[in-house]
């Protein structure tokens, strides 16, 4: 993460009138809360417009943060109830890994991949295109643990779930990771396991 | 075998199973060849997973939305423990001068007889036949429906989070 202050210390700012101060925590969290927004959120612009309610959101209740947890932690869990509130008011269901418009998005996917086969060789967009195709909570765990610096209580507390479930969801989603690239790329993952 | 590698790759393996995993991981070649995928699998996620990066007038859109807004106050500033206490006790003495009052129009007397105190002829007929307890009875029956059927619709969404 970036340096500079501490959110904690920038929260007490925005607490005493300093709103500015609060464009830190946007800049500093935006990429991820946009990134955890998208898992659930296929449209760029509907989650554009979804990310910055979440911080609009968290700034309102800013007066209700305790520091009892990290505040990426309490961000992290306001996007992802914002991000169900989302769906449920577009009545849109959550994309689970057997449904029907997930596995028509990953076919279309599938389609563009397999024409640019060849093109992708890197790990880096085998790794990012295949998380692309797993199911929200599952592309939300991985990403959490990952990138979001959270531990698995943390995550729990994020996905309104018990610990010993987040492990096993993070088990499942590596697996299935390993098989979207592994059906995906076959020929690079062979090369490279 | 795989959930086990992955609790010690993650470092989250126990002193005595990191012990045996690393046993069966320099005698096993099953163990190892699974051991070496996995990690490798970790590794590239590690490295490779990116995240996505929203527009550049992100932030400048966020700030220019809460200038217009205020930080709410915290509720423990508008809500006073005090007052919340007050209307518990209120309740509770309600709940109590009812008991006490019911108790009160229970003929214990019927239920005397020559071979002891028999409950089952103690009369409680006056209890019931006062038509403002009946009503009370039936608005605390009816709130308490209303409580159980939103303690199942919680249960409920809480089942289907969890499936």
């Amino acid at each position: 993460m970036e340096t500079g202050y501490p959110d904690i210390e920038i929260i007490q700012q925005v607490r005493s009138g300093n709103q500015q101060a609060y464009s830190q925590l946007v800049t500093r969290y935006q990429n991820f809360v946009f990134t955890i927004v998208l898992r659930y959120v296929t449209n760029r612009e509907d989650a554009e417009e979804l990310a910055q309610d979440v911080f609009i959101k968290a700034y309102k209740s800013l007066a209700d943060f305790r520091g009892e947890s990290k505040f990426s932690t309490w961000l992290y869990t306001i996007t992802t109830t914002s991000c169900i509130s989302f769906l449920r008011k577009k009545k849109l269901e959550v994309h689970s890994l057997d449904n029907e418009k997930v596995m028509a998005h990953a076919e279309q996917v599938q389609t563009g991949m397999r024409a640019d086969q060849i093109e992708a060789k890197s790990r880096l967009a085998m790794v990012n295109k295949a998380i692309a195709l797993l199911s929200p909570e599952d592309a939300q765990v991985i990403t959490l643990f990952y990138k979001g610096e959270q531990s698995l209580e943390e995550i729990a507390q994020i996905m309104s779930m018990e610990t010993n479930a987040v492990k096993v969801r993070l088990h499942r989603a590596r697996q299935r990771l390993k098989d979207k690239m592994e059906k995906h790329f076959s020929q690079e993952v062979r090369d490279l396991y | 075998m795989e959930a086990r590698l992955w609790e010690y790759i993650d470092g989250m393996a126990l002193p005595e199973e990191r012990t045996v995993i690393e046993e069966l991981i320099q005698t096993q070649q099953a163990w190892r060849e699974k051991y070496q995928e996995l990690l490798q699998v970790n590794q590239d996620i590690r490295q490779h997973l990116q995240l996505e990066e929203p527009s550049l007038r992100f932030t400048k859109n966020v700030m220019e939305e809460i200038a217009r807004t205020q930080i709410a106050p915290a509720t423990r500033s508008y809500i006073n423990k005090k007052i919340i206490f007050g209307i518990a006790g209120f309740f509770l003495t309600l709940i109590f001068g009812f008991i006490i009052y019911a108790l009160g129009q229970i003929d214990w007397s019927a239920g005397s007889s020559s071979s002891g105190f028999e409950w089952s002829r103690v009369d409680y007929s006056r209890v019931f036949n006062n038509q403002f307890v009946n009503v009370f009875m039936m608005i605390n029956i009816v709130l308490g429906l209303m409580l159980f059927d939103r303690y199942l619709t919680e249960k409920k969404k809480n089942w289907s989070k969890e499936s």
